[in-house]
Formats: structure tokens, sequence, C-alpha cells
């Protein structure tokens, strides 16, 4: 029983402990964000690795959300008579909770793991070591880019996710349930408010910035070779998903409740 | 009591780094003036390139002082050790390029990043230190991964070089390298030294490397130099560990940890 107790009270001291340096680390970082030298070129270059190239996978995910979401409240709400709520249940998911979620998530495992595995590399072949050495320093140059870049272009993504979710819905609702148009639209529109989209814009840009840090965090602190470097992504997702579903609630509660 | 006029350009003073219970460098005392070559002789994993790391401030070093033009370097942080980092060019026994950037970004890396020289003008440098390694122009655009080692040497190489600072280390310049090139490298480093009137420190295996660049040899074992002197006198050092080492024999002081058959 002690051994048991011992054990978790272990565990608990470990998390506590990883946590407090990723929160340094963070601080390290955002100390960092605000000093020159800034690096716009690489801002812009890992702008495009997380939104371009992320958008498929993104869009994708949230179309196909947005369409069983659809299908599974329409079978559900017709129990009870409330099918005409479809078109508000889909737009209050996507915008307040799916689209952000999916999203965090899915780059997570897409951009997230890229990170580890890339700064883990220069990290074991010394190429972190050489930065220092030829006046880099390694937080402007890899750390910061990768934040802001998370930062800012995962609200985007969530963005075009909230309208294609909502899209997924549409047609499912109008080709396959026989629903009039112009109806759910209005209904989409209707129940819609600007806050709900604003919470699903700073949940993605909370998540796009944790996504990005754990990546880097886990990254930059790899140890020993391949093995390390592939520990490190491993990590990386895991750490990012877990903070992803916490943050999530959260901003939820900081939000809505009342 | 002032100090002197010109105070030595690296000094070193009881420099101790261990990793956990392996301790690897157990009080280390160097005196490296102006102008001098070093060459660091010694068994492999005795701890050369983490005296170098420690020296560059990468390691920190559990004990000791280490300075540069006088002054302390061990625990500075931020603009103070910038300041000397920009004195000191460094070729990794690794290489460490960056993967992500053609090879005349590299050679250019500090030029461009560090000291904010115009693109154009750093490509030039960058290319004509490329040809002193005998690179030539097509390869500076390619990824040091479309490399083979030998030339990824030359391009590290021509980096450490390439904003001609005052302090060079160079760890395994030649390992890699095929005979007539690793004498091209030597010659190189020695040309490069002069016309820069580089203060240098270099960690090789190779004996005939070591006679060319070296003006001091030092050797180390056990955590310490266990020997050090002039270049000329490495012949007739009188120590046993030194004889063995460049000589290379099985038998003698230094014992390997292998099995024998
Ligand atoms: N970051 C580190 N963490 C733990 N141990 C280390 C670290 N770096 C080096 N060591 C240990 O320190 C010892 C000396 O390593 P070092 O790389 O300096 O050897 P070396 O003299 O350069 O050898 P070689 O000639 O093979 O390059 C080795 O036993 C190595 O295992
Ligand atoms: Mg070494």
């Amino acid at each position: 029983m002690i051994g048991i107790l011992a054990a978790i009270g272990r565990a608990f001291l470990e998390g506590l402990a990883a946590l407090g340096r990723l929160v340094m680390f963070a601080g390290t970082a955002l100390g960092h964000m605000v000093r020159p030298p800034f690096y716009p070129r690489l801002i812009g270059r890992q702008m495009i690795e997380i939104g371009y190239f992320s958008l498929p996978v993104v869009a994708l995910t949230t179309l196909f959300s947005g369409m069983v979401l659809a299908l599974q409240s329409y079978t559900g709400f017709a129990r009870f008579s409330a099918e005409g709520a479809i078109a508000t249940v889909v737009v209050l998911s996507m915008t307040r909770e799916l689209a952000p979620v999916l999203a965090g998530l899915m780059v997570a495992g897409r951009i997230g793991a890229a990170m580890a595995a890339e700064i883990g590399t220069m990290r074991v072949t010394e190429q972190i070591d050489a930065l220092t050495v030829l006046s880099t320093d390694p937080y402007k140059y890899l750390v910061v880019p990768r934040l802001i870049a998370g930062a800012t272009m995962l609200p985007l993504l969530v963005l075009i996710g909230d309208i294609l979710g909502v899209f997924g819905g549409y047609l499912v609702a109008i080709y396959k349930l026989d629903f009039n148009a112009a109806a759910y639209l209005r209904r989409t529109a209707d129940y819609l408010e600007f806050m709900d989209v604003v919470s699903g814009l700073v949940k993605a840009s909370v998540f796009g910035f944790l996504v990005a840090l754990t990546g880097c965090y886990h990254g930059y602190n790899s140890k020993g070779g391949a093995q390390g470097v592939g520990q490190a992504t491993t990590n990386a997702v895991v750490s990012a998903s877990i903070l992803i579903l916490v943050f999530n609630y959260i901003i939820t509660e900081l939000f809505f409740a009342k | 009591m002032s100090e002197p006029p010109n105070p030595p350009k690296i000094q070193l003073n009881g420099v101790r780094k261990a990793f956990g219970q392996k301790v690897v460098l157990d009080g280390i005392d160097y005196t490296l003036d102006e102008g001098e070559s070093l060459v660091v002789i010694g068994g492999s994993g005795t701890g050369k390139s983490v005296l170098l790391k420690c020296i560059l401030g990468i390691l920190k070093p559990d004990a000791g002082s280490i300075r540069i033009d006088g002054e302390e370097t061990v625990g500075v942080r931020g603009e103070e050790r910038e300041k000397h980092l920009q004195k000191i060019g460094m070729l990794f026994q690794g290489s460490a390029l960056f993967d992500s950037l053609p090879v005349w970004q590299n050679v250019a890396f500090r030029l461009i990043q560090g000291q904010g020289m115009e693109r154009k003008e750093a490509k030039e440098i960058a290319l004509g230190k490329l040809a002193q390694v005998g690179l030539a122009a097509p390869v500076a655009e390619l990824y040091p991964a479309e490399l083979s080692g030998g030339m990824q040497k030359r391009v590290a190489l021509a980096r450490a070089i390439a904003s001609e600072p005052e302090i060079i280390f160079f760890d395994e310049p030649t390992t890699g390298l095929d005979p007539i090139m690793a004498d091209v490298i030597n010659d190189l480093i020695v040309a490069s030294v002069r016309k820069l009137g580089a203060t240098t420190i270099s960690i090789t295996h190779d004996m005939a490397s070591a006679r060319k660049i070296a003006t001091k040899i030092a050797m180390i074992h056990g955590g310490r130099f266990i020997w050090a002197g002039d270049a000329k006198d490495i012949d007739r050092s009188g120590n046993a560990y030194v004889d063995q080492f460049i000589h290379g024999r099985a038998e003698g002081p230094i014992q390997m940890a292998v099995r024998r058959p």
C-alpha cells in the first residue's frame, strides 16, 4: 500500500518537475522573443511549414467532422423531434470545440513531431553548439520563430476549418437529409455569436503555441543518438496532446462559465 | 601591481569537469600565448573535445578558471560571453554543418547572422574560403547531406576560418581525409594561422599533422596534461606515455581496456 502511494507520489513530483522545466523553457523563449535580433525570414518559413502544409489534413478532418456531426445529431435528435437544431449544433460545436481541438491534435502529430525531430537532430549532431559558437542564440534562431508561427498560423487554419466544418454539415443536411438550404443557413447564422468564433480562435492560438513549445522543448533537450531523437518526438506529441486537452477545458471555463 | 601589457591569449587554471561519477578533466593547467599553435594529443575518450567545449562555454567546468585575453570566461553570460565567442572559430569533430542550409550559407553563417553582412558580399567571401579548401563553386549550392565526409570536413574548416577569428579550435581537422588532402589541410591551417596571426588549439591523432601544425604540444591522459612543451621537443620528451603515443605502440604505460585474444 505504502509502496503504491510512494510510486504515485514520485510520479506526481516527477510530472511537476517536468512541467516546471517546460515553463522555464517557455519563459526563456518569451524573453528572447521581445529582444533583437529577429529572424523574419525564418518566421516566414515556419509559417509556410505550419500553415500551408497543414492545410490539407486540417481541411479533411474538419470537413468530415462537420459531416458526421450533422448525421449523428440528426439521427439522435429525431428521437425527440428536434432535427431543426442540427444547424446550430454543427456550427457551435465546430467553432467552439471541434475545429480548434482537432486541428490542434492534427498539427501536434504533424508539426510538433517534425519540430522535435529536427531540433533533436541538431542537438545530437552538435549543430546547436555550432549555432552558439557562431554568435547566434539558438532560442532566437530556432525556438522563437516556431512559437510565433505556431501561435499565429493555427488560428488561421481553424478559421478555415470552421468554414469547412459548417460546409460539411450543410452538405449532409441538404443533399442527404433534404433540409431546405436557405432555412439551414439562416439557422446556422441565427444562433452563432461572435464570441463562439473568437473563443475557438483563442484556443487555436494557445494550442499552436503549445505544440511548437513542446516540439522545441523536447527536441532541444534530447540526448543520445537516433534513439534519443525518437524518444523526443514521441514525448513532444504526447505532451502536446495532453496540454491541448487540459487547456481546452481551462479556456472554455474562462470564456463560458458563468 | 599592474597587469602586464599583453596577458596570455588563453589561460587554463585547474579546469575540472566530471559527468556524474566520471571525472573527465581533473585539473588542467596551461598558458597559451598569442600566435602559438597548441596541438593536444591523447587517446580516444580522454576529454580533448570536452576541453575545447569548456573553453567555448558550451560545457561549464565544475571548477577552475579559463581566461581569454586575461578575462575570466567561466560563468559569464549574455553580451560578455558573446564578446569572447566572437573571437573564436571552431571546427567541430563531427563537422556540425547546418543541414537545412546550402554549403555557402554554412560558411557565411556568422558573417550574415552574426555580423549582418550583405548576403551577396558574404557569398563572395564564402566562395573564396571554399576555394581555399579546394572546393569549387558548384559545391557551394549543395546541401551538407550531399557531400562526402571529407568534403564536409573541409566545409567545416572553411566555416571556422570565414570570419577570420583571433582564436581557432580544430577538433580533428584531418581525420577521415585521404593523406594528400590531409596535408593540404595542414598547410591551409598553417597558412591561415600565419596570415591571421591566430592563436590555435588543435586536436589530432595524426602525428604528421601535429608536427606540421604545432608550435606547442600537450598530451592529455587521466584528465591532466601529463606532458607539455615545444613541438620540437616531442621526440625527446623523456616521457614514456608520450613515446608510446607518438610511436603508436600497443605496449607501454597506457593500457587499452580491450581483451587480448
Ligand atoms: N555531454 C556528455 N555527457 C556525458 N559524458 C560525456 C559528454 N561529453 C563527453 N562525455 C564523456 O567524456 C569523455 C571524453 O569525451 P571527449 O569527447 O572529450 O573525448 P575525446 O578525447 O575528444 O575523444 P576522441 O578522440 O575519440 O574524440 C568520454 O568518456 C565521454 O563519454
Ligand atoms: Mg573528440
